[in-house]
């Protein structure tokens, strides 16, 4: 770990501001993913901007029947939220499928939709990865890469992104709320927030420097069953090999997947063939997969899980 | 004394409180955080300068260049070691000066561990320099300052492309008996499979961790080691001092499984440093450098053939086991458990080892029974399926009273495999099992039912013991024996206990110092056994030496109720001692009954897994072992043990796997959050039952080793019972979901 200055910011314009005015710097929330990268030295910070106290750890209803979930809200938090469990029950679901409780209680909402990817390579530092440095190559494309994505990949990086957290979001529609150095607020449909690697898997989301997560707002409770199933090699503290985050209503279904590409995975358009079966979906969904020897199984297993799903959805 | 008659009667037959379940005696002061580890001891070593070490980042090569120079001018560097100023040190080979010669057969100096020997990479992360600092993260900052160039050279790191170079190795000579190749060319039912198990790793909770501490040309080392004597050996020799100026102190280890009974780079570079800096040093290993830098369990790739005749009665038995390791290591003997498990006249078991350029493979939880048991029991089953018999019987049918390929002249010491098989099926419900897969369903989920045979080889070593009675009635026993998490400070209490008629309040157990008399260590199995019998003879020693203060004959006294007692009359122990105490020294060694009789403890694993009908995820439903293993000493220790190689054997099944990158040579998931070992949630119900069993040959104690046994066989009952719940036969472990899916032939 190489040595850092700290800083606790006040207001979220502050720490914007810090964060865009240093170079070097990144804001530190839970930690559970950025620690364990500044340790390894695959994150290199010379400043840290701690934004534990800006007083974002709230769930609010908004005026539109939605909810907004600050960014501090932990993991175990918002999992826990009555209001969640009954409105937005894919979401409870997910995050208690992902980390661990201990992880989960430290873990923020926004941290979450950052961490990064478990490529074994990105985790590697004697190896190259063009996530981490830039143009040294990727290890991952002939290496091990069972549990890397089949979609939306690049020739430069195959990584996934790991959250649970995030499928369900992308499922229900959420939108992360920002504030830029400037003060300014965005908002960013979460379908915009992360981006394909293409030549530049470094990038991994729209965010400008220095921009603050200040929080996700929920939509208005769509109704139907929830379902959140995640396919995994142990039965707890391991990441998606394959997840399907579900909200399925009488004439409409909505689906999103985990384990498969850079970012939480739908396909609006797929949606329409629910109808049809889960090979109709995944046909649209994910045309265009490109699998390893390693990775070719996730196609026909996700194929089973969302016929599954689609089945029985309260199963 | 020489253990080489098989035991009578004795003081540990009356049962007072060895064969009692007893709660640990250091629990408190491990849930406490009082009991130290190697890395804690702080008031001992003060001011002690942090050390990280930096592993070679190629699997083989060599080191072109290296620039400490920003490392050596960062803040609080005190010294950067590299292989260019590295103090000399000495290899396999050269023992300490001043030691007896080696015993027949051994190197000198076999436990040596030089560090930053020289540019050549022998695999990756390798010790190549060592950073110094006041603080640990000084230390760690300038570790990331030293800039090392290498030129990586093609490696062996495909054990299946290279297996056809294998060769015999020393310690597992071809066994050849009858003629297999005509028995199994005629045998009416037969199977001919290749199974593989992956390199797998110890992932024991406390890294391998050192502090170095020199006063004058004496070293003390606080260090995570299994066998002490082995570590003093190994320091002295690698140093090329007399052993008698080493202090090796391994007080309380968290967990070894194997791993420790090596020396890597943590306590050498630290003994280096601190006498060149005089002033301790304390090192631990990150958990990503214990992946790659110090042993694994190596994979293998076993052939079974198996004939039987009509009746199901083995009349060919062929296992050929193919494994690698780094020159001069030690070959995974897979076949070793197929010497003894079954009859049949006809028998052939080979091993070949070839070298490969990952990091040394070595001993892990039941080395050679743990992955051939893998293998051997699932093709047990694949034979009974083609046979149309029930495993059980199968097994049943197959059972030997004496050591197959010796005869009845070798008898085992005690066998209660087939009671192990019966009880176990009688508990698990194996009668409800459905012989043809796929058949049980609970809504979404395949349920199915396996067995599996264990047997464990028993070893015994020398080990000693000191004991002192002192004025306040304590008893005082001190041995270099450790205590890895299996229980050996509580079961040596209950010996001392038992044998003097204390209460285990009144009993004192020191352990882990080399100031000690030798022990046998914790390794093999072996530990508690073996420590226990050389406390039985100080114990003896010290019943002789009290009686004799006392005026007693010691032939007609006992020791009950903290006194000593004859003919009517009795004085308490506390009085006989006096105030100046009494002290004893014991020790047992082993003749020739491991030679006479075969001995191994036995034990029979059941399990019920439910394999998601969509998903192909696998869930242990529940678990039973069913052990013979002789004198059980302490039955909630010793079921802590097997539990713990239960969840150890599902992990096998179905997770665990170090994932060799073959272009860079080296086990790319290194650390716990991808090198998958069970968590608490796929941990079922699980049951152990221990079998009333004494082994009068094993040593005055009549035990033998569980720890291992745990293990031994577990992993097949898992994937037997995944073959019963879906018609999935998966050969290539572990049995991730991806293979069972591809497999599975119901849905």
């Amino acid at each position: 770990m190489k040595a850092f200055t700290y800083q606790r910011a006040k207001t979220p314009a502050e720490a914007a501001a810090a964060v865009a005015g240093t170079p070097g710097a990144q804001f530190i929330a839970g930690g559970t993913n950025l620690l364990d990268l500044m340790k390894l030295q695959i994150a290199t910070p010379h400043h840290l901007v701690d934004i534990n106290h800006l007083g974002l750890d709230r769930i609010e209803a908004t005026p539109d029947g939605g909810l907004r979930v600050g960014a501090l809200v932990r993991n175990t938090d918002l999992a826990a939220d009555q209001r969640v469990r009954r409105d937005y029950a894919v979401l409870s679901r997910a995050l208690l499928a992902g980390a661990s409780a201990q992880l989960r209680n430290k873990a923020t909402t926004a941290g979450n939709l950052l961490q990064r990817t478990r490529c074994h390579y990105f985790y590697d530092v004697t190896k190259p990865c063009n996530k981490r440095v830039p143009g040294s190559g990727c290890a991952a494309l002939g290496g091990i890469n069972r549990n890397l994505a089949v979609i939306g990949t690049s020739d430069q990086c195959i990584a996934t992104h790991p959250s649970d957290m995030a499928v369900a979001m992308r499922v229900l529609d959420a939108t992360v709320e920002t504030m830029a150095p400037d003060g300014k607020p965005r908002a960013i449909p979460i379908a915009d927030f992360h981006v394909l690697p293409g030549e530049t898997p470094h990038v991994e989301t729209v965010l400008q420097p220095g921009e603050l997560v200040t929080g996700v707002t929920l939509p208005a409770p769509i109704g139907g069953s929830h379902v959140y199933r995640k396919v995994r090699d142990r039965a707890s503290y391991a990441f998606a090999v394959v997840s399907v985050a579900a909200v399925v209503a009488p004439g409409q279904t909505r689906v999103a997947f985990g384990g498969l590409a850079p970012k939480p995975w739908r396909v609006e358009a797929a949606e329409a063939q629910a109808g049809l079966g889960a090979r109709a979906v995944t046909d649209v969904a994910l045309a265009g997969a490109r699998t390893t020897e390693q990775t070719a199984f996730k196609l026909p297993l996700v194929q089973r899980v969302l016929a599954s799903v689609l089945t029985d959805p309260r199963g | 004394m020489k253990f080489e008659t098989p035991a009578g009667r004795n003081p540990i037959d009356n049962g007072r409180i060895v064969g009692k379940a007893q709660p640990r005696v250091d629990g408190a002061l491990k849930v406490s955080g009082l009991a130290p580890y190697s890395y804690e001891y702080h008031a001992e070593a003060p001011d002690a300068a942090y050390g990280v070490m930096i592993g070679a980042g190629i699997g083989k090569g060599r080191i072109t260049s290296i620039d400490t120079s920003a490392a050596e001018a960062a803040p609080g560097v005190r010294l950067v070691l590299t292989y260019k100023n590295a103090p000399k040190q000495y290899d396999v080979g050269h023992a300490p000066p001043g030691s007896p010669p080696p015993e027949k057969g051994e190197k000198p100096g076999k436990h040596n561990a030089p560090q930053l020997q020289g540019p050549a990479i022998k695999h990756f992360d390798q010790s190549v320099a060592f950073v110094v600092a006041d603080s640990f993260e000084q230390a760690r900052a300038a570790a990331l300052l030293v800039r090392i160039g290498y030129a990586a050279t093609a490696g062996k790191f495909d054990l299946a492309a290279e297996k056809q170079h294998g060769k015999m190795p020393d310690e597992a000579p071809d066994s050849d008996i009858g003629n297999f190749d005509a028995a199994f060319a005629k045998a009416p039912a037969k199977v001919d499979v290749t199974y593989t198990t992956p390199d797998q790793a110890h992932s024991m909770m406390e890294p391998h961790a050192s502090i170095a501490s020199w006063d004058g040309d004496r070293l003390t080392l606080w260090t995570s080691h299994q066998i002490i004597h082995w570590a003093v050996d190994g320091v002295a020799g690698t140093l090329g001092i007399p052993t008698d100026n080493v202090r090796v102190i391994s007080a309380y280890v968290g967990g070894g499984f194997g791993s420790k009974l090596m020396l890597y780079g943590d306590p050498i570079l630290a003994a280096l440093a601190a006498r060149q800096l005089g002033r301790p040093v304390k090192v631990a290993l990150t958990r990503p450098q214990i992946y790659n830098h110090t042993s694994h369990r190596p994979a293998t790739i076993q052939r079974l053939r198996l004939g039987a005749d009509a009746s199901g009665k083995l009349l060919a038995i062929g296992h050929d086991v193919w494994c690698g390791n780094q020159p001069g290591g030690q070959s995974e003997n897979a076949a070793d458990q197929t010497k003894l498990l079954y009859a049949g006249a006809n028998r052939l078991l080979r091993t070949r080892q070839t070298v490969l350029d990952l990091p040394v493979g070595a001993s892990m939880r039941a080395p050679g029974e743990a992955v051939g048991l893998l293998a051997l029991e699932c093709a047990m089953d694949e034979l009974a399926e083609k046979l149309g018999l029930d495993p059980i019987e199968f097994r049943i049918l197959n059972d030997t009273q004496f050591d197959p390929e010796k005869g009845p002249e070798r008898p085992f010491s005690t066998r209660h495999l087939v009671e192990c098989l019966r009880t176990g099926a009688d508990r698990f419900g194996w009668s409800k099992r459905n012989p043809k897969p796929g058949m049980v369903r609970d809504g979404r989920w395949l349920v199915g039912i396996g067995v599996a045979s264990a047997i464990r080889n028993n070893l015994a070593e020398a080990s000693g013991a000191r004991v002192r009675l002192g004025g306040d009635g304590v008893l005082t026993i001190q041995t270099q024996m450790t205590d890895i998490g299996t229980g050996s400070y509580t079961i040596l209490a209950q010996i001392g206990a038992e044998m003097m008629g204390l209460p285990m309040d009144k009993v004192r157990v020191e352990l882990g110092d080399s100031k000690f008399p030798q022990s046998s260590g914790s390794g093999g199995s072996w530990g508690a056994n073996s420590s226990s019998a050389g406390l039985f003879y100080a114990c003896e020693n010290l019943r002789d030496a009290i009686a004799r203060k006392a005026g007693y004959n010691s032939t007609e006294v006992t020791f009950e109720g903290g006194k000593i007692s004859a003919n009517g009359h009795s004085r308490s122990l506390a009085d006989v001692a006096g105030k100046d105490g009494i002290a004893a020294e014991g020790k047992v060694e082993f003749g020739d009954l491991t030679k006479r009789y075969a001995q191994a403890a036995f034990g029979a694993h059941f399990a019920e897994v439910a394999v998601d009908s969509v998903t192909a995820e696998v869930r242990v439903r529940r678990m039973l072992s069913v052990c013979a293993a002789g004198r059980i000493i302490n039955p909630q220790t010793a079921r802590s043990q097997c539990l713990g190689g239960m969840t150890m054997g599902i992990g096998a099944a179905l997770m665990e796997d170090q994932l060799v990158d073959t272009r860079f040579g080296y086990f790319v998931n290194h650390d716990l959050a991808e090198y998958h070992v069970p968590v608490h949630a796929d941990i079922p119900d699980m049951e152990v039952i221990f079998l009333d069993e004494l082994d009068d040959k094993s040593s005055p104690i009549k035990a033998k080793g569980v720890g291992e046994l745990g293990i031994c066989g577990v992993g097949a009952a898992v994937a037997n019972a995944v073959h019963n719940a879906t018609g999935a036969r998966i050969r290539d472990y572990p049995l991730t979901l991806d293979k069972i899916m591809a497999k599975m032939t119901v849905a």
